[in-house]
């Protein structure tokens, strides 16, 4: 089932998403043009892989021999939902898109084996984890000011159940950018799996009910510039839509 | 008399109280009582974001290494990073040393509490933004690199007792100078002010809403003073901060912390 968080009518609620439209909680259905589609969690913690495909560590010219996981936090105010709009500020010169699989922690987990660790797992969801690369600094990198910015991490449209997606292992992760295919992996090529990343996060500290693992994007990130629709899309979970905006939009200076 | 915001345990709301710093008596809703005698809840719900190399003892011991690999350049923007929530504890909780370590950095922070949502905030302005502040221990395994997020080192469960209250922003005139004392214990064993701050808390919250926005109940460490003092099992630390007080923690084994004696 595809579970998502919307507005409509003036009121935040859950939905769920069928062939038929979006499904209210008191069962009415509503076209998707009526909703705002809102990241379709709210996490205690995000998690965010840094360098955990092989090829993307390559193209930004890193070893891919790292002794342990690259991971950083993300700040709630990074999250925004389904076809809205994110900023690329005019000192800007690269700008990047991530497209992610997005693990959602079902329960709370602790000294959890990679075994076991499915069954501490929710859901799917979409994560674009854009970077603006000319903020980096070799401190804490990458630090927040490259990738904590508001509305910075697209997230959804929807969370699908553990139980839809077969293997999520083997899922081809694909971005477009104004319809033209730019990205295109497969999470088969993470370097540390979805129980490998759950049995050494939960090895040091307790991940909660509702919290996100961002595990990392394949090779084929381009400048994505003002105007430009970015389409990242997961099989068997769907496709999460974003414009790029410039200052003017957000009224700013 | 300082006003002061607090989370007793077991009571849901926030209490707005009146504490006597002297004489260790705190005045809820008219009736006095002994600082101690008071559970403490964790008074803040949002989210801690620390600050790397903002005194300027800590950041002129790292300064020669700046212009070497992997540092390349001085830092330009502050430096963030993230306490997430499985690592808040409250005043008075235990802290559990990780099982083949030995010793734990004790970061003695002041944590400036957001009071309202905070995005592209002047320095002239930024005071306004805030509720008040509060005493947060940033407990770190040691490490050296500051190249990498610091996750494993700093992220563990209990590793940011925050407490025990807020201290409403009217209480204090100059929050850039405020001295700071580190004791385990009763020994002291690190003495710091905030006026050896590189970014004043006006400025850092200035430079810091440029980019990102802050929101009630967020808290933003000013930065961890040099040479953070190391406590071993069984030590008892203090934090005291003028003017707002004293946050007090143990350091268990991390078998004690699992069985139960938090």
């Amino acid at each position: 089932m595809k579970h998502a968080r919307i507005a409509y009518q003036g009121l935040a609620q859950e939905a769920i998403v069928t062939e038929a439209g979006i499904q209210l909680n008191d069962g009415r259905f509503v076209n998707k043009d009526e909703v705002v589609w809102l990241p379709p969690v709210e996490p205690k913690t995000i998690f965010t892989l840094g360098l955990n495909y092989a090829d993307h560590a390559k193209e930004l010219s890193f070893s891919a021999t790292q002794k342990e996981p690259l991971i950083f936090f993300k700040g709630p105010n990074t999250l925004i939902g389904h076809n809205a709009q994110t900023m690329r500020p005019s000192d800007v010169t690269f700008m990047h898109y991530e497209c992610e699989l997005a693990v959602i922690i079902a329960r709370e987990a602790n000294q959890v084996s990679k075994e076991a660790a499915y069954d501490y797992v929710k859901g799917y969801t979409i994560a674009n984890d854009y970077a603006l690369r000319d903020y980096l600094e070799n401190y804490y990198r990458p630090n927040l000011r490259v990738k904590n910015r508001d509305g910075c991490t697209p997230i959804g449209p929807w969370f699908v159940d553990k139980e839809d997606v077969k293997d999520p292992m083997n899922l081809t992760l694909r971005t477009y950018v104004n319809g033209k295919k730019t990205q295109e992996g497969t999470t088969a090529d993470m370097l540390l799996g979805i129980p490998e990343l759950i049995e050494f996060l939960s090895g040091f500290m307790t991940l909660h009910p509702g919290d996100i693992i961002l595990t990392g994007t394949p090779k084929g990130s381009v400048d994505t510039k003002i105007g430009d629709e970015v389409v990242t899309e997961i099989e068997g979970i769907g496709r999460l839509v974003n414009t790029i905006v410039g200052e003017n939009t957000f009224q700013t200076n | 008399m300082q006003t002061v915001y607090l989370k007793q345990s077991g009571v849901h709301p926030f209490k707005e109280a009146r504490v006597d710093l002297e004489n260790d008596t705190i005045v809820i809703a008219g009736k006095t009582y002994v600082k101690k005698d008071i559970s403490y809840d964790i008074p803040v719900n949002g989210t801690v974001y620390g600050t790397l190399l903002n005194y300027r003892g800590a950041y002129q011991k790292l300064e020669k290494s700046m212009y070497e690999p992997p540092y390349q350049a001085p830092p330009k923007a502050p430096i963030l990073y993230i306490k997430p929530v499985n690592t808040f504890a409250s005043a008075g909780s235990t802290i559990a040393l990780p099982e083949g370590v030995f010793e734990l950095e004790i970061g003695a922070a002041l944590g400036v509490v957001i009071g309202r949502t905070a995005t592209k905030v002047t320095t002239s302005e930024a005071l306004s933004y805030v509720e008040g502040y509060t005493i947060v221990n940033d407990v770190s395994i040691p490490h050296d690199s500051v190249y990498r997020p610091a996750i494993k080192e700093k992220a563990r469960d209990g590793f940011c007792p925050i407490g025990p209250w807020i201290v409403a922003c009217d209480s204090i005139n100059n929050p850039n100078d405020l001295q700071l004392r580190v004791k385990i214990n009763g020994e002291l064993k690190q003495e710091n002010t905030t006026k050896n701050l590189i970014r004043s808390v006006e400025e850092l919250i200035a430079d810091v809403t440029a980019f990102m926005t802050l929101t009630k109940g967020d808290v933003l460490l000013v930065g961890v003073p040099e040479n953070a003092p190391l406590a071993r099992e069984d030590d008892m630390v203090q934090i005291e901060i003028d003017k707002i007080g004293t946050l007090e923690n143990q350091v268990i084994s991390e078998k004690a912390f699992i069985g139960g004696r938090i």
